[in-house]
């Protein structure tokens, strides 16, 4: 499983403040602590309250690329966001996220294939979140062909189902899991799938538990990588477990230490 | 037709054995195992570096149960341990030898820890190749007299063995101490030896210092459950699991020896053992033990013929 860290994002309110002092150490400690706890990636978002997003991108991808080479997310529904952390990038990077809709395809497709990076792919549209699993494929499809035509990677590809909170969109969230393993037989060589897990939890009493089951459900459909917390042990503990019930791992007496050991 | 090639994600460890003099050593060269970026020999996937190499095994003692095929190249020598070594390394162009300590053991000799270390500093200075270290196979008499031997080659860098599961914190610290690399021996299970790196790279000992014996069977006796198993390890390794990511070593003169098949007769015997060797290389093994000189001849010109073959 492909981890991505989700905790520098300016929506909590010590990275927002960071973010506005432009305080280096609270951010690079928060990178370090994610991977050191076992995350592959970070996602880096400014957050809603940021003023300057394109500047606090940049700040960001520097002052974390100061302490890590591991890859970095760049987090924004904005396309020039994106582009303005891409300029300061160096390293291995992952755009968050383009949706089907065409004119964000246009411009974040090629901007991934110029940086040699991959994308994630919100299967939404400007038409509204769908609300089936007929539609989310529909949007996988569109944007699994627009790759195709102009030559990306599908591997390099990461389609997410939009996870909705439990407490809001109950009768979607089997559709949801059943699309993660669909999405993996639209195209050969299949697409990667991604799940932003946290939503899926958004305003409940037992976020973690909520988490940890739904995650766990997810691999057991396919999922090749998630955004999530990696500082909730309970949560890591649990990936690494499905994983290993999947022969993914071998087994091991220690097998969450091998794991960590990574 | 378009050939389908696997993009790998980490490579096998490098485990060098041997020091040389601007290493603080005495060997005249060193070895280098493992580094392989694919599966056995399959060039257009991935860089294999350094092809399987054969070790001499040798005795502190004259062994009472080797075939009369092996008295014809060593019957000469067999009472004698450094004449033994030296005839490897001169008449048959040994590139590393295997010691194996039996003498030690309390039922073939009981040596003391004093005379090993002693036998050891001795054959440093008559061979200039890379060494093997082996225990008697006595877990209480091994964590004597390997320390011992670890300590009289400190700074040699050898490979000295085996640490098993209930018996590993001894040897690991001392390789630890003087600058070795060690074996990790798990019974033919995947599982053990994943933990048993583990356990020794928590002791503080580089997982990159780790070559893993995984028990192998000799053609007849269990070969293709070793294949299996190394197979599985290697896939595992070259998926990212660093912790099985180390190279193999096998002992294959032992098994092919013992066989039924060998006892018959010497000729039979010199093909089990090529025979079992073959398969083991392709299944990762990066170091073999072997015995019959011609043996080992052949499977040196087999390996040369592959690592010479790309595609």
């Amino acid at each position: 499983m492909f981890i991505i860290g989700e905790l520098i994002n300016g929506m909590y309110n010590n990275i927002g403040k960071a973010i506005k002092e432009k305080d280096k150490d609270i951010i690079q400690k928060c990178a370090l602590a994610q991977i050191n706890a076992g995350a592959d990636a970070l996602d880096i978002n400014c957050g809603p309250a940021s003023r300057q997003p394109h500047l606090d991108i940049q700040w960001l991808v520097e002052t974390i690329q100061e302490v890590t080479d591991k890859p970095l997310v760049l987090d924004s529904s904005k396309p020039e966001v994106i582009e303005a952390g891409l300029k300061v990038i160096k390293n291995k990077v992952i755009i968050n996220s383009t949706t089907a809709d065409s004119e964000k395809l246009e411009k974040l497709v090629p901007l991934a294939k110029q940086y040699q990076g991959k994308l994630i792919a919100l299967t939404t549209s400007t038409k509204g979140i769908p609300q089936n699993k007929e539609q989310r494929l529909e949007l996988a499809a569109q944007i699994v062909a627009y790759c195709a035509e102009v030559g990306f990677n599908l591997l390099d590809l990461y389609l997410d189902p939009v996870v909705l909170p439990v407490n809001v969109a109950q009768a979607q969230q089997k559709d949801i899991l059943e699309s993660i393993h669909e999405f993996k037989i639209i195209s050969e060589p299949s697409p990667k799938t991604i799940l932003g897990l946290s939503n899926v939890s958004q305003g409940t009493k037992v976020r973690s538990l909520i988490n940890r089951t739904f995650l766990v459900m997810a691999v057991a459909l396919g999922l090749d990588a998630a955004i999530l917390d990696p500082l909730d042990k309970e949560l890591m503990d649990a990936v690494i477990t499905a994983e290993l019930i999947l022969n993914k791992q071998i087994y091991c007496d220690s097998y969450l230490e091998a794991y960590r050991k990574k | 037709m378009e050939l389908v090639l696997e993009r790998w994600q980490q490579e096998v460890s490098i485990v060098t054995i041997g020091a040389t003099k601007e290493e603080g050593g005495t060997r005249s060269y060193v070895v280098r195992v493992g580094g392989e970026k694919t599966l056995p020999f399959l060039f257009p996937e991935g860089e294999i570096p350094y092809p399987p190499v054969i070790a001499f095994e040798v005795w502190d003692i004259a062994p009472s149960d080797w075939s009369t095929e092996l008295n014809k190249y060593y019957g000469d020598v067999f009472n004698d341990p450094l004449a033994w070594a030296e005839k490897c390394v001169k008449q048959y162009q040994a590139k590393i030898l295997c010691i194996r300590l039996q003498g030690a053991h309390p039922d073939f000799g009981n040596k003391t820890s004093d005379e090993e270390a002693k036998l050891i500093s001795q054959l440093l200075k008559k061979v200039s190749v890379p060494l093997i270290i082996l225990g008697c196979g006595d877990d209480s008499k091994d964590n004597l007299i390997l320390p011992a031997c670890s300590q009289a080659t400190k700074g040699e860098r050898c490979l000295i063995g085996d640490a098993v599961q209930d018996n590993y914190k001894t040897l690991t610290a001392s390789v630890l101490a003087d600058g070795h690399n060690i074996i990790a021996e798990s019974p033919i299970d995947v599982n053990i030896a994943k933990q048993l790196n583990i356990l020794i790279s928590d002791m503080g000992l580089p997982l990159e210092r780790i070559v893993i014996n995984p028990t192998i069977g000799a053609l007849g006796y269990g070969l293709e459950y070793a294949y299996s198993i190394m197979e599985r390890a290697r896939l595992a390794a070259l998926s990212g699991d660093k912790t099985v990511a180390s190279p193999f070593i096998c002992f294959v003169g032992q098994e092919a020896w013992r066989t039924k098949e060998a006892k018959v007769s010497g000729e039979q015997g010199l093909i089990w053992e090529v025979i079992t060797a073959t398969a083991l290389i392709q299944a990762g093994a990066d170091l073999l033990v072997m015995r019959h000189p011609v043996a080992i001849e052949k499977m040196n010109n087999y390996i040369k013929t592959l690592m010479g073959v790309s595609l």
